[in-house]
């Protein structure tokens, strides 16, 4: 069945309830029903739950095969628990038929992909796929297809039972000896702990994984001891140099910042720039550089930021430092300088990947986002945004907060190069819709920005404020005029991961891509 | 014109490409890489082809590693191996004729 934005959905995976994407808030008003998870009782005190090793700790929470283990990604690149852990399981304990339940997944996990093709792993959930495992997946070596959701989606999909979790291990910078957990504090820091928060309340056993152990109690803790079923000490959880790099450095590149201060100029022209605004920016070198020219438009009206959320990185939590943005709110730190101040620097506060973005509870932080400033692989003329497949088909990248942020915002910008190298940007239709086209508003090229025909609003502000702008198709066809129009992918039948909408319903699906044949 | 030794052209570089071509046995082959195959492969060999055709080459072996090049980088470097294949690199590049 063909969905909103003009996917063909095939009718097997649309069973269960399972629908096509119909649009923006279509689940608005209903009701989801919570699931429980079933949890062990510690009623005789305890005085520790430290075991000896990661195979003990799966044997004490009756790990079997088949069963679903969940991980969540601060340690980003750096991160050794999810090999570990399987490690343990598929080779320590013998089990298979596992899935994986993660955040988000990147080239650290490239281990993985031979489980997957071993066997011992089939089934992936996570936000993002990249580098082997990405290929395995895309190859069709799963026996079922992966599914992507975004940060928001996750747990919506969590609280609703439609991940169940048996076993959530929490990779922890620093523990105490009953699992009160911190992201600060240890040898490999990561700051914030969002996303394993839904995780630890939905899971039913939950094993910390930490290279620092601390004293009781280790407060305020993120992910805390009355959830947490054992603990476990090991050398290392992470690389730190890969966990969150030195600083995010606002680019030099000249074209990356006359984007970034067309970025700020089309913000500053709408209604919403006024004093107490609300922002969320991404890290990619236009993106991040939007907030250097941003402050000078906030200084020049004499106006602050209200708040900011997001991934946080250095040059946001300068601003809060000068008193330019009242408070951040953190699920995730990219960078030394964020880790650092979460929790210490007065008004960064820490939030859980729910709060943050799921679009199935009460009000989720993006809800009340003012801006969004976003990146994109690829955006086509209905201004559908892909961040997800390459221009060959394969899996090698991340929704993250892209659909929710774009969703929730008043104002949702995607900046954006035309083209890549050959690549073109700007294109016909985009190989994966990863965030629906009226979600996003207006796009801001090194060629000219465009803005979303649905936002007539917006329009209006740039033609009263003097910024010009085409329509996304001259956009397009300039890309083409560049690079030449792109022969369209060939696809077998089979596919090999769901896109979920944030909502839960199916935005698009990644099929096996054809051998390539330069002679066919 | 006629390729009498090996010889090469561009870079590995991202939107370069890296041409080698050698005498051949009466035929054109080549060997094409592409970081855009899926979906520029077709464009990029025709590219090619055209450019040999427009040089007068009918025997070569061309191995391109294509990095996401546009056409007329592909042009150039095409261009760039031949003369240097057959001594003509140095001196009378016909610019305008042959190299438009």
């Amino acid at each position: 069945m063909k969905n909103a934005v003009g996917r063909e959905i095939p009718d097997f995976l649309l069973t269960n309830g399972k629908e096509v994407y119909q649009g923006k808030n279509y689940m608005d008003g209903k009701y989801i029903q919570k699931a429980s998870p079933r949890t062990k009782r510690y009623e005789t005190p305890q005085e520790s739950k430290l075991v000896e090793s990661l195979a003990d700790a799966l044997r004490a929470c009756g790990a079997k095969s088949g069963m679903t283990f969940s991980f969540h990604h601060h340690l980003r690149d750096g991160d050794f628990v999810v090999n570990m852990v399987m490690k343990a399981a598929i080779e320590e304990l013998g089990l298979d038929n596992l899935t994986i339940a993660a955040s988000s997944l990147g080239s650290a996990h490239d281990p993985i992909a031979d489980y997957i093709e071993q066997g011992k792993v089939v089934g992936i959930q996570t936000s993002g796929i990249r580098g082997r495992m990405g290929e395995v997946v895309s190859a069709g070596k799963l026996p079922t297809p992966a599914i992507i959701r975004s940060h928001g989606g996750r747990p919506r999909a969590i609280e609703g039972g439609e991940v169940h979790i048996d076993i959530a291990f929490i990779a922890a910078p620093t523990s105490d000896c009953v699992g009160n957990c911190r992201g600060i504090g240890g040898k490999s820091d990561c700051g914030s702990m969002g996303y394993a928060m839904t995780d630890a309340k939905y899971a039913d056993h939950v094993v910390v994984v930490t290279d620092c152990l601390v004293d009781f109690p280790n407060m305020p803790a993120s992910v805390e001891a009355i959830d947490v079923d054992a603990v476990v000490v090991v050398d290392s959880i992470g690389n730190p140099k890969k966990i969150a790099s030195a600083a995010a450095r606002i680019s030099q590149n000249p074209r990356d910042l006359m984007m970034a201060e067309n970025v700020a100029k089309v913000i500053a022209s709408t209604p919403y720039f006024k004093d107490g605004f609300s922002f969320q920016t991404g890290v990619g070198g236009p993106s991040l550089a939007a907030n250097l020219f941003l402050e000078q438009y906030m200084d020049e009206r004499d106006i602050k930021m209200g708040w900011a959320i997001g991934g946080i990185c250095g040059p946001m939590v300068e601003l809060l430092k000068k008193g330019k943005v009242g408070k951040v709110i953190d699920v995730q730190d990219f960078d030394l300088d964020a880790v650092r101040s979460i929790n210490q620097t007065p008004n960064h506060f820490e939030m859980s990947a729910s709060q943050y973005a799921n679009p199935a509870n009460k009000g989720a932080f993006v809800n009340k986002l003012d801006f969004v400033v976003l990146a994109a692989l690829e955006i086509d003329t209905g201004f559908n945004v892909n961040v997800l497949t390459g221009s060959d088909g394969v899996l090698r990248g991340a929704p993250g907060g892209h659909p929710d942020t774009a969703a929730g915002s008043k104002v949702c910008i995607i900046v954006t190069p035309l083209v890549r190298g050959r690549m073109a940007t700007v294109c016909e239709h985009v190989v994966t819709v990863t965030t629906p086209g009226d979600c996003v508003d207006v796009l801001v090229t090194d060629y000219g920005i465009a803005v979303n025909p649905l936002r007539p609003d917006l329009v209006e502000c740039l033609d009263s404020a003097g910024i010009p702008h085409v329509s996304i198709e001259a956009l397009k066809d300039k890309a083409y005029s560049l690079v030449g129009t792109p022969d369209d992918l060939q696809w077998e039948d089979k596919v090999v991961a769901v896109l979920e909408a944030r909502d839960g319903t199916i935005l698009d699906v990644v099929r096996k891509i054809k051998p390539y044949q330069l002679d066919g | 014109m006629e390729v009498l030794k090996p010889a090469a052209a561009g870079t590995l570089e991202s939107s370069d490409a890296q041409v080698m071509i050698e005498p051949g046995d009466g035929t054109i082959s080549l060997s094409l890489q592409s970081s855009v195959m899926n979906q520029y492969g077709r464009q990029i060999k025709a590219t090619i082809l055209e450019t040999l055709s427009r040089l007068d080459v009918t025997s070569a072996r061309l191995t391109v590693v294509d990095k996401g090049a546009l056409d007329c980088t592909l042009k150039a470097r095409v261009e760039c191996a031949v003369f240097r294949s057959c001594g003509a690199s140095e001196e009378n590049i016909p610019w305008g004729g042959a190299v438009r």
